[in-house]
């Protein structure tokens, strides 16, 4: 590097550092991978969701893969998150 | 009994991830507990791929190894190797040939507590994974040096481990108190964790939420100690054998402040004219 781009570097300052990111991430991760940890997914999701699709299809037209149901612990409590992605222009049926 | 009455501690040195110094830290840990006089023996769980005797410097002294004394071909006594640089530290090789299935949970137990009778630590060098050798190496536990890399892959298989012991354990499964756990960062480089590249020592912590028993910084004696089948620890003045020190006396109870954490300020100077 030249003498040039070296000083516009320290001037410039730091963009995001990627030891930030790396520990981002893994909070992330881990704290999912704890939750899951416990007690076992239940196996009664798959077929909870696939039910739940069928409803919420049967008045909105949504993309299959938009839809996502998972058990979370929040300290004591378990906490059922379904989360549906609508589409921008709700269409219906 | 070693000493007086006190009992036996078996520590488990393990971390999911492999190349992340298990076996570097297994030789230089347990010669540390020798050298400060405790009688001392350390196994290799890694059947089928055995090191710790390369690293000890001792691969040509193997006769019999663990399997052999599972097996009954062998008393356990015939098959411990004195260490050549230490007088009150043994070492109890994996088998090369061997499967691993045949590292039976109750053939462990009957030697660990054999070695319970006459050694004051017991220190199991954990293969790589979480499969069958890992948890024999873990199982019976008291203690664990959960040795870490600061890069992401090795603190989640960290984590991942430190899960297994708080559910999987001898010590958990019977509803004991539950194992001690001690977090040991190796390859620890400041400059790059200064810069921003590296996960810093507190950020590991605070992730991992265990105590932290020390860090090892990234040195190329490491590479040296084991091309000549000397443990680390032995490297007169080199940083990784004062870490190791340092780790050995905080683990017995010493109030030793963390060295080799920070890196050498670089000035304006060397950014502009370059130098990393």
């Amino acid at each position: 590097m030249s003498l040039i781009d070296n000083l516009l570097d320290y001037l410039r300052g730091p963009d995001k550092k990627t030891a930030v990111v790396a520990k981002e991430r893994l909070q992330i991760i881990l704290a999912h991978e704890r939750a899951g940890r416990g007690a076992a997914t239940p196996d009664y999701l798959p077929a909870l969701q696939e039910e739940l699709l069928e409803v919420i299809a049967k008045y909105i037209h949504i993309d299959r893969e938009k839809i996502k149901v998972q058990l979370e612990k929040h300290g004591e409590y378990d906490v059922l998150e379904l989360n549906v992605t609508l589409p921008d222009h709700q269409r219906l049926l | 009994m070693g000493t007086d009455n006190k009992v036996a501690t078996v520590i488990v040195v393990t971390s999911g991830k492999g190349g992340v110094g298990k076996t570097t830290t297994s030789a230089s840990f347990s010669s540390g507990l020798a050298l400060r006089g405790n009688k001392t023996v350390v196994i290799d769980f890694d059947v089928g791929l055995r090191n710790l005797d390369l690293i000890m410097g001792c691969e040509r002294r193997v006769v019999f190894d663990i399997i052999n004394v599972i097996n009954g071909d062998a008393a356990l006594p015939r098959a411990l190797i004195k260490d050549k640089h230490c007088d009150n530290l043994f070492v109890l090789p994996a088998s090369q040939t061997r499967d691993k299935d045949a590292l039976s949970l109750e053939g462990v137990e009957r030697i660990i507590n054999e070695l319970k009778e006459t050694f004051d630590y017991v220190v199991c060098d954990s293969p790589a994974g979480i499969e069958h050798g890992a948890f024999s190496a873990m199982y019976f536990a008291d203690e664990a040096l959960v040795v870490t890399n600061p890069e992401v892959s090795s603190v989640r298989d960290s984590d991942r481990i430190l899960g297994i012991l708080a559910a999987k354990s001898k010590r958990a499964v019977e509803g004991l108190d539950p194992v001690k756990e001690h977090l040991l960062v190796t390859r620890y480089h400041p400059g790059r964790v200064a810069a921003g590249e590296m996960l810093s020592v507190d950020d590991i912590q605070e992730i991992l939420r265990i105590p932290l028993l020390g860090v090892i910084p990234e040195s190329e004696s490491v590479l040296q100690a084991s091309n000549s089948g000397t443990p680390a620890i032995h490297l007169d003045k080199s940083d990784v054998a004062e870490a190791y020190k340092d780790v050995v006396a905080r683990f017995m109870g010493e109030d030793v402040p963390m060295r080799f954490t920070t890196a050498e300020k670089v000035g304006l100077f060397k950014r502009l004219f370059g130098g990393r």
